[in-house]
């Protein structure tokens, strides 16, 4: 397969940041009431994260070792801002229900651990197609708890009844509770087909849990491991 | 003075930044594993979201807004945030090692805690004045340690249960979160 395509592949499949390496729970859970704020959510992180790969990627050489860390956050913080102003002016709607998950893509950690793991060390072309595969793991991950959210919780899918209308949605789905028990379902239910989500790196004993993809990966994370 | 309680009382429990608000769900479901951890995470987290409330109000206030610059706020946020975290950790250091080591690797996670950048936009959005921000910022904080306490205390009694295969390690984890956030639905009808 060719390498690039095998950078999409491996974002949407092998190593599906909510599904497998179990990053970026917190949009996750929280945008996920409607399958179309899935979507809007997933693509918008998806362009933060194609540029920021491909800033942070043309960059390598230039940004110091010690202050990669700051670098990168410049950096990312920048692209969220013409994102989140982009989206205001083009799209009100979603920004209306985004509201301050959109300003929050900065602290996602897919989007620094990409950058850590994957971008200051390979060629811009290679770098945004990781960003790519990555972005559309994460949106579809997204949709389809959306999705199963605005089914189960409203009987409507992308705004389309698609439930009987005698039946009564179950409207704890859509509410925040919802949001734990659809994200504790599609995990047990791969754990009972058997897909292996990565085994999690235990930091001082503590940090084993959902979102610790991020202790493997996150970069403030690593340094502390080193001190 | 009654609207200030309110604050600290919504923001704690009403709104709780975890159950209601999803921020801060790294750390909520990967150190509640222990009780120990969680309350020093926790003690941790009303130092940094306080101080950072407070100082990204200030910011915002004599500088940001002032200036036109309400665009920058993201960046700028992020960036003290980070800086505080550095300064705090050095400052326990010197002054109170006691604490500093009780603490220990909690306090530098705690940038990448997603809790305190959105506590610290909130406070703007919701257009709070300084002593808003922070009682806003102390509330926040409060919630998320009484959520992770809490996590923490029903996990070390899952710990021991037959659990079935499928369920074991996080779905188990994420259904007592959506459990207690069940409960936590019923301080919506706290009325004053």
């Amino acid at each position: 397969m060719n390498k690039y395509f095998e950078r999409i592949y491996n974002g949407i499949i092998k190593e599906n940041p909510t599904m497998i390496l179990m990053l970026g729970m917190c949009p996750t859970l929280a945008v996920s009431t409607r399958a179309m704020n899935g979507i809007g959510m997933g693509l918008s992180t998806t362009a933060v994260l194609i540029l920021s790969n491909l800033v942070i990627s043309l960059l390598r050489k230039t940004i110091p070792d010690e202050v990669r860390l700051p670098s990168y956050i410049v950096v990312v913080a920048s692209l969220v801002t013409v994102t989140e102003l982009l989206i205001e002016a083009y799209l009100p709607s979603l920004y209306e229900a985004l509201g301050i998950y959109i300003p929050l893509i900065v602290v996602n950690c897919i989007i620094l651990g990409r950058a850590e793991a994957y971008a200051n060390k390979h060629t811009p072309m290679l770098s945004v197609m990781d960003g790519l595969g990555m972005g559309l793991g994460f949106t579809l991950a997204l949709t389809l708890a959306g999705l199963l959210r605005e089914v189960l919780g409203n009987g409507t899918a992308f705004g389309a009844q698609v439930m009987p209308a005698g039946m009564e949605p179950m409207a704890i789905f859509v509410q925040p509770p919802g949001a734990f028990l659809i994200l504790a379902l599609i995990i047990a239910v791969m754990n009972a087909i058997g897909i292996k989500t990565r085994q999690r790196k235990l930091v001082d004993g503590g940090c084993d849990g959902a979102c610790a993809g991020c202790t493997a990966e996150c970069p403030t994370n690593k340094e502390v491991d080193a001190k | 003075m009654k609207s200030l309680i309110l604050i600290i009382i919504t923001s704690a429990l009403i709104n709780n930044v975890v159950l209601n608000q999803f921020l801060g769900i790294c750390s909520f479901l990967g150190v509640s594993k222990q009780l120990k951890a969680s309350a020093s995470l926790g003690v941790a987290v009303i130092f940094v979201i306080t101080i950072a409330s407070a100082v990204a109000s200030l910011l915002y206030d004599f500088v940001l807004a002032p200036l036109g610059m309400d665009f920058m706020k993201t960046i700028v946020f992020i960036l003290v945030i980070a800086a505080l975290v550095q300064i705090v950790e050095m400052f326990l250091k010197k002054t109170a090692p006691a604490i500093y080591r009780a603490l220990g690797i909690y306090l530098p996670l705690i940038t990448t805690n997603c809790a305190v950048l959105g506590v610290a936009l909130t406070n703007v959005q919701d257009g709070f004045n300084f002593i808003e921000s922070v009682l806003s910022g102390f509330g926040t904080a409060v919630g998320y340690t009484i959520a992770i306490v809490l996590l923490a205390t029903i996990r070390s009694r899952i710990h021991e249960e037959d659990i079935p295969a499928p369920l074991r390690g996080a779905p188990i984890v994420l259904i007592s979160a959506a459990l207690m956030s069940i409960a936590f639905m019923g301080f919506s009808g706290l009325s004053f």
